[in-house]
This record gives C-alpha cells, structure tokens and sequence, in this order.
C-alpha cells in the first residue's frame, strides 16, 4: 500500500515537472522582429545571437544596414562571423567603439537561450503554425 | 431548563459548523470538467506586450547582460501607438519626428531621397485595390532595397498573391517580419481603394460552364 502510494506521488510529481517544462518552453514572447542568429554560435560553445530590430530602427534608417551594410534582408541570410565583424564588415561597421560599443562585450549579442534556432521572432510564418497540441490534464 | 436550551443551541451550533466544514472539504462533489471541451482551444494567447528581455523567453538569464539590455517598453514609451507588432507605429513615429533615425552609418545630415509616388495595383477578388505608398517605404528605404530583386519596376510585371506574402515572398520579405505584421486588423492598410462603382467578382469557369444554371 504504501509502495503504492509512493508511486503515485513520483508520478505526479514526474508528470508536474513534465508541465512545467512544457508550459515554459511556450512562453517565448520575445519583440517582434528580434532576429535570433545561430549560424556557428551553439557549434562554437556561444549563445546564439539575438538582434533587437527595434533597438537599431529607431536610431537608423531600413537603408543604412540593408542597403550601405549589404546586410541581406533574411534571417541568418549574411553568414556573418567574428572575423568579419573585426574586419569592420556587417555589425562591426558600427560596433567598433565609434559609433556604438565594441565587440568585447560579447554577451550583448550573444544572449540567446542556447539552442534557439535562426529565426524571426513573431513573424507572421511563426504565428501561422497552431499550437503545439498539449496533452490535456487528466481529471480524476 | 435554561440548561438544557443552552445544550441544544451548543449542539445546533457544533452542528453547523460540522456542516460548514464538510462542505468546505468536498470540493470533489463538483461537476466534473475536462479541458477537452474549452473554447477557443487552439487560440494563441494574447502576447504580452513588449517585455523586457530577462523575461522575453528567448533572452538566456544566466548571461549577465541579458540585464543590461534596454527593455523595449522604456524606449517606446514617447512612440505612437499601434495594435500590432511593436506595438508601434513606426511611420507616424518617424514623421512626428519622435524618432530621428540616421539615414547613414555615421549621422551626416543627409537628407532621406523621399519618392511621393501611389501604386495601384488591381485586386482580382472581391477585396479592395492595393495602393502602394512609395512615400512611406522611401522614407526608411532605398530603391536598391526592394528593385529589382524583390520588385521588378514594370507594371504588371509582379505577380503575387496573400499565401506567398504569409510565406515570406513580395511583400512578406519584410511585412510580417518587421514591418507592420499580415493579420487581419491590418487588412486594408493596403486594400484600401475601393472598387469602382458597378464592379463585380469575375465568374469562375466551373460557374460559367454549370449546364443547371
């Protein structure tokens, strides 16, 4: 009986802890058009990248990155790396220590939850797909 | 005799709170709900609005400088207002001059090549015509941007449909990624032209050829 009873409650526990998991992994709700970049970041031990769109429209104009920077209109669309960006092309335009901080700190950009894939975050694609199907809660 | 009704109210009075507390500790007589049966069961629930990154979800917080970043709703404070994505309206931002985005890498002051020029674009569907305001893309963008990759610039010339805009082509390349998103709200953003006077939807061929008609 009282084997039994354990059971139940490690089977509870397991299932509650499964929920939450479950419940956390939904929960992105991150700004939209944030682009996540993970080109090389998880296969070289960073965190992914996470560009706030945001942040850089409402100090430059659409043109001066996608048309100037040659930055490619599409998520991890650039294959932009470290020594690119030290060679002063795509973030480190900018990025230098002129016009905006330099790259030494590293955990500015590399800031992604480890294992976020490439993506646009609220893209219209991303709100298209219906949820992912949960398994409802048993009732006794 | 006081005695005894002294006894009975005590006994009527432990009675009810008996019966209080049973009521209290049987919730399990309660119809029984399951959640196969909720409305609106594949419904996304309201985004929350602008968070902050620590709490955005896809923001690591062990990494320290995930708290060092702006929280978006700090500097969108002073904005114009939309409904949708940022929550912003970028457009009447930038003409209300509550933003001042540099029109080049290092903030000469260059002026924007702004093109004041309404596209039409003849809607095959009962929705209304398309117009293309030039004026509002040329504000952020340059020509190179959209012509003649994603835009041939010839009329006629650029086929599409709402599908391959969802999907990320034409329009999509930007609209639903960053700037204003495809949901229904925003609509007649661009079918904005209503259809001339007298206009009717073009019969389909499987209507025209019914032989019951």
């Amino acid at each position: 009986m009282k084997i039994k009873d354990f059971a139940k409650s490690v089977y509870l526990g397991l299932l509650g802890m499964l929920m939450v998991a479950a419940l956390s992994i939904s929960t992105a709700h991150a700004e939209y058009g944030d682009v996540v970049i993970n080109n090389y970041a998880d296969a070289a031990g960073m965190r992914p990248v996470v560009f706030p769109h945001w942040y850089h429209r409402i100090r430059f104009r659409c043109k001066v990155c996608h048309a100037d920077l040659g930055f490619q209109l599409k998520a991890g669309g650039n294959n932009i790396t470290m020594e690119k960006i030290i060679d002063g092309q795509f973030c480190g335009a900018c990025h230098n220590g002129e016009i905006a901080w330099s790259i030494e700190n590293c955990g500015m950009c590399h800031s992604g939850v480890p294992g976020t894939p490439t993506q646009i975050h609220g893209s219209t694609v991303q709100r298209l797909v219906a949820p992912s199907y949960k398994e409802m809660t048993k009732t006794k | 005799m006081n005695k005894a009704i002294l006894a009975s109210c005590a006994f009527l009075a432990f009675g009810m709170v008996s019966v209080q507390s049973q009521a209290q500790q049987a919730p399990a007589s309660a119809p029984k709900q399951t959640t196969a049966n909720t409305f609106n069961r594949l419904l996304q629930k309201p985004a929350e609005k602008n968070l902050e990154p620590a709490k955005d979800g896809i923001h690591d917080t062990e990494n320290d400088s995930t708290f060092v970043l702006q929280p978006p709703k700090v500097a969108f404070d002073s904005l114009v207002k939309s409904e949708f994505g940022n929550y912003v309206d970028w457009v009447k931002s930038l003409r209300q001059e509550k933003i001042r985005p540099r029109t080049d890498r290092l903030g000469s002051d260059e002026e924007q090549m702004v093109m004041d020029l309404d596209i039409v674009r003849e809607v095959r569907g009962t929705m209304p015509d398309v117009v293309f305001p030039h004026k509002a893309h040329t504000e952020w963008l340059q020509c190179s941007n959209c012509h003649p990759d994603i835009f041939v610039p010839q009329q006629g010339a650029n086929r599409m449909n709402m599908s391959s805009i969802l999907l990320g082509q034409k329009c999509g390349v930007c609209h639903g990624k960053v700037a204003f998103p495809v949901v229904t709200n925003t609509c007649r953003t661009c079918h904005s032209k209503p259809k001339p006077e007298g206009w009717k939807p073009s019969k389909s061929a499987a209507s025209l050829e019914n032989p019951w008609q």
